[in-house]
């Protein structure tokens, strides 16, 4: 039974400690962590907090996920595509005329996921057919993104005023629970449903372990990495759907800034390669997770704004150097050297050398 | 015989010359199409050195970038070491204890230790590059806001004679529309701009670490059976960018003499793309050191002919990422037509005035 728990959860090893560990810090600093209070019906407190801004970070790296594991690469234009797509809605939403209905919404929110799978098939087409790097080809719309938002737009920052956005941006009357979250939680289920039901996990890991051994196989490397770029294509769509919403107005400049940076952290967070292959979207979305706890913290322990940047940058740097591929065997060693009993007879000099020397 | 085989083997050109070659003539094609619109501008000597002096930050910049992109890595954390540099060298010349030569050593030190933790992550402790840089341009752009957060000019005496500084070319100048003679101005930046080309294309080209660079770049692990110290070459690749990220970040401060938030952000991209455009090849193993400023003043004619243009400001983000994609397309067309052998380039043989002597 442990065996089988071992084998099955070993991979969220990782992104849990990270969590428990930061859950440890805030209670540390004030034991009214978890308090959760009925303001108007809906629920409030750090918990439900932490569900409703984590919300478009989960959806984007559920999509970074599978760019990651497919491509070998990560995908750096997440936020500037959501900042598209968003525009996409909001102007449709605006130029409709007259009474705002929940079929303008889906009207618009459709449009915006063709936005979406036409930024995805950008960046696709880059990545799958001329082999760039796809960070370096994300580059391109990281640059120049904003500013087509920005032209899509037409004004700075035009405002969602009706009461179908700000329900779902908030919270619909009579359900206790923000409309984001749940809105997150269907969204993780269609993805469960499309990971259980077709053999999109299986091309996906068997293209990022080795394109060559995959193409012998049958399968196309190219259209499953451009098929991994639509996909995220249609999570940028969801996650600026979900952003402009909670905003109530879209501010193309700083609509979703930087979150490509939490985005790629989930990922490692959540014990996935970033070279490709094996993923677990179990252990993204803890991630996801644990980087809205951290930023959270960071703020609770009134850290500096300033910087907070160079915090979480020094924390990434620890915890890659925890998940690196060097460490990790040294670590499997050691363990196997204390269960052995061998660890007192030889004792590398070294052993405390190499966490040492990055702190 | 054996002379016949070396002399066919010598007139095939290089990866590396062939995307310079291209690069150079872009180049030229670009200063043209600019002297062809705006005569009165392009053609003066000044406007030459001029770009050259005012982006001098930028192509040091990018010569350390070319050399860890030519060994298959990436670093975006220069643009933002740069800013950091600029700031503490403000702080420190305007707490008046310390000297020009204080912030040039406090500008290399800092440079320097960025590339040795980077390196020493990204080398020994196998992570990805692409990861680690991202947060060290976090931790640069945090430590460069908790530093200070305000504009400082710099008024020290000696720093402002320096910054005023130019050599004084009097043969190029050129008449002005009053008649009056005005010769040719160079400010210091410049002749470090030059100092360190020559440097680095010398070094890459003829040491043994260079073309060890060249090698791990091709292919890693045929550079390791051939007893490459893989791992060491890697790390000094990611220091000497290190250390000309902080030399960029003293030559910015004695152009504009001021440590500002804003400083040198965004760098790292514009330096990605004049590497690409300069002939670099993404994937490592091919580039030319020299490619590093035409790449960068490719760039920047062609900023400048946008904005000259008077097209909106909007569109030039687009345009320039619309260029970036043209160019890897054309990088990765010529690449691929090189592989099948559909493109031959030969050198005529007057050209190669040795091979007829041995023939």
């Amino acid at each position: 039974m442990m065996r089988m728990l071992k084998a099955k959860f070993s991979h969220l090893f990782l992104p849990v400690s990270v969590m428990v560990l930061l859950i440890i810090i805030n209670l540390i600093k004030g034991a009214d962590y978890f308090s959760i209070s009925v303001v108007n019906g809906a629920l409030y407190g750090n918990i439900p907090n932490i569900l409703f801004g984590a919300s478009e970070l989960v959806i984007l790296t559920i999509g970074m996920t599978l760019v990651t594991a497919a491509s070998q690469g990560q995908d750096i234009s997440v936020g500037v595509a959501s900042t598209i797509t968003s525009a996409v809605f909001v102007m449709f939403v605006l130029k409709a005329g007259g009474d705002v209905t929940l079929f303008t919404i889906a009207g618009a929110f459709l449009l915006s996921c063709v936005a979406g799978l036409l930024v995805g098939a950008f960046n696709g087409v880059l990545v799958s057919i001329f082999n760039v790097q796809p960070m370096v080809a994300t580059l391109i719309l990281f640059t120049g993104g904003r500013s087509i938002a920005f032209m899509i737009d037409g004004k700075l920052s035009p405002i969602l005023a009706n009461d179908i956005s700000n329900q779902i941006g908030t919270v619909i009357p009579g359900v206790p629970i923000q409309t984001p979250i749940i809105l997150t939680v269907v969204f993780i289920a269609i993805i469960a449903v499309v990971l259980k039901t077709t053999n999109l996990r299986l091309y996906v890991e068997s293209v990022g372990i080795n394109p060559s051994a995959a193409r012998l196989n049958g399968i196309n490397p190219k259209k499953i990495i451009f098929l991994t770029f639509l996909i995220m294509g249609i999570c940028t769509a969801v996650a600026g759907f979900i952003a402009v919403n909670k905003a109530g107005r879209h501010d193309s400049v700083n609509l979703l800034k930087l979150i490509m940076m939490d985005a790629i952290l989930a990922v490692a967070i959540g014990g996935n390669s970033l070279v490709g292959g094996k993923f677990s979207i179990t252990g993204s979305i803890i991630g996801a997770y644990t980087i809205e706890v951290l930023n959270r913290t960071l703020l609770r322990l009134e850290v500096l704004s300033e910087t907070i940047p160079a915090f979480k940058a020094v924390f990434i740097m620890i915890l890659m150097v925890v998940a690196s591929p060097v460490v990790r065997a040294y670590a499997g060693k050691t363990i196997d050297r204390v269960r052995t009993w061998g660890l007192f007879k030889s004792v590398p000099v070294s052993s405390t050398l190499e966490t040492k020397k990055v702190e | 015989m054996k002379s016949h085989n070396k002399a066919k083997f010598k007139t095939r050109l290089s990866n590396s010359n062939l995307l310079f070659v291209i690069a150079s003539g872009i180049f030229v094609l670009m200063y043209l199409s600019a002297i062809i619109s705006f005569p009165g501008s392009f053609l003066q000597f000044q406007t030459f050195f001029d770009m050259f002096s005012l982006n001098a930050p930028l192509i040091i910049m990018t010569l350390g970038l070319c050399i860890v992109m030519i060994g298959g890595g990436i670093d975006i954390s220069i643009g933002s070491v740069c800013g950091l540099v600029t700031m503490a060298c403000a702080v420190l010349l305007e707490s008046k204890m310390g000297s020009i030569w204080g912030a040039l050593l406090l500008s290399v030190s800092i440079g320097t230790a960025f590339g040795l933790l980077q390196g020493y992550l990204i080398a020994y402790l196998e992570i990805q590059p692409f990861i680690i840089t991202l947060s060290g341009l976090f931790l640069g752009k945090g430590l460069l806001t908790t530093l200070h957060k305000n504009p400082i000019n710099v008024t020290m005496p000696e720093f402002v004679s320096l910054r005023d500084f130019d050599i004084v070319v009097p043969w190029l100048g050129r008449v002005n529309r009053l008649g009056i003679f005005i010769p040719l101005e160079i400010k210091p930046g410049v002749i470090v701009v030059v100092v360190l080309v020559a440097f680095f294309a010398a070094f890459m080209k003829w040491s043994r670490f260079g073309r060890n660079v060249y090698a791990i770049g091709g292919n890693e692990n045929s550079a390791r059976m051939l007893g490459i110290n893989v791992k060491k070459t890697k790390f000094i690749t990611y220091l000497i960018c290190g250390i000309t990220a902080g030399i960029s970040g003293f030559v910015f401060i004695m152009t504009t003499g001021a440590g500002n938030i804003g400083n040198a952000v965004g760098f790292e991209m514009k330096a990605i793309a004049s590497a690409i455009i300069g002939g670099t090849l993404l994937n490592g193993g091919v580039g030319n050191l020299l490619g590093a400023p035409i790449g960068t003043l490719t760039l920047l004619i062609i900023n400048e002919l946008i904005r000259a243009g008077g097209v909106q400001s909007n569109y030039q983000a687009i345009i320039s990422g619309l260029l970036l994609y043209l160019f890897i397309v054309l990088q990765s067309v010529v690449m691929s037509m090189r592989d099948k052998k559909k493109l031959k380039i030969a050198l005529p043989a007057w050209l190669m005035g040795k091979e007829k002597a041995v023939n």
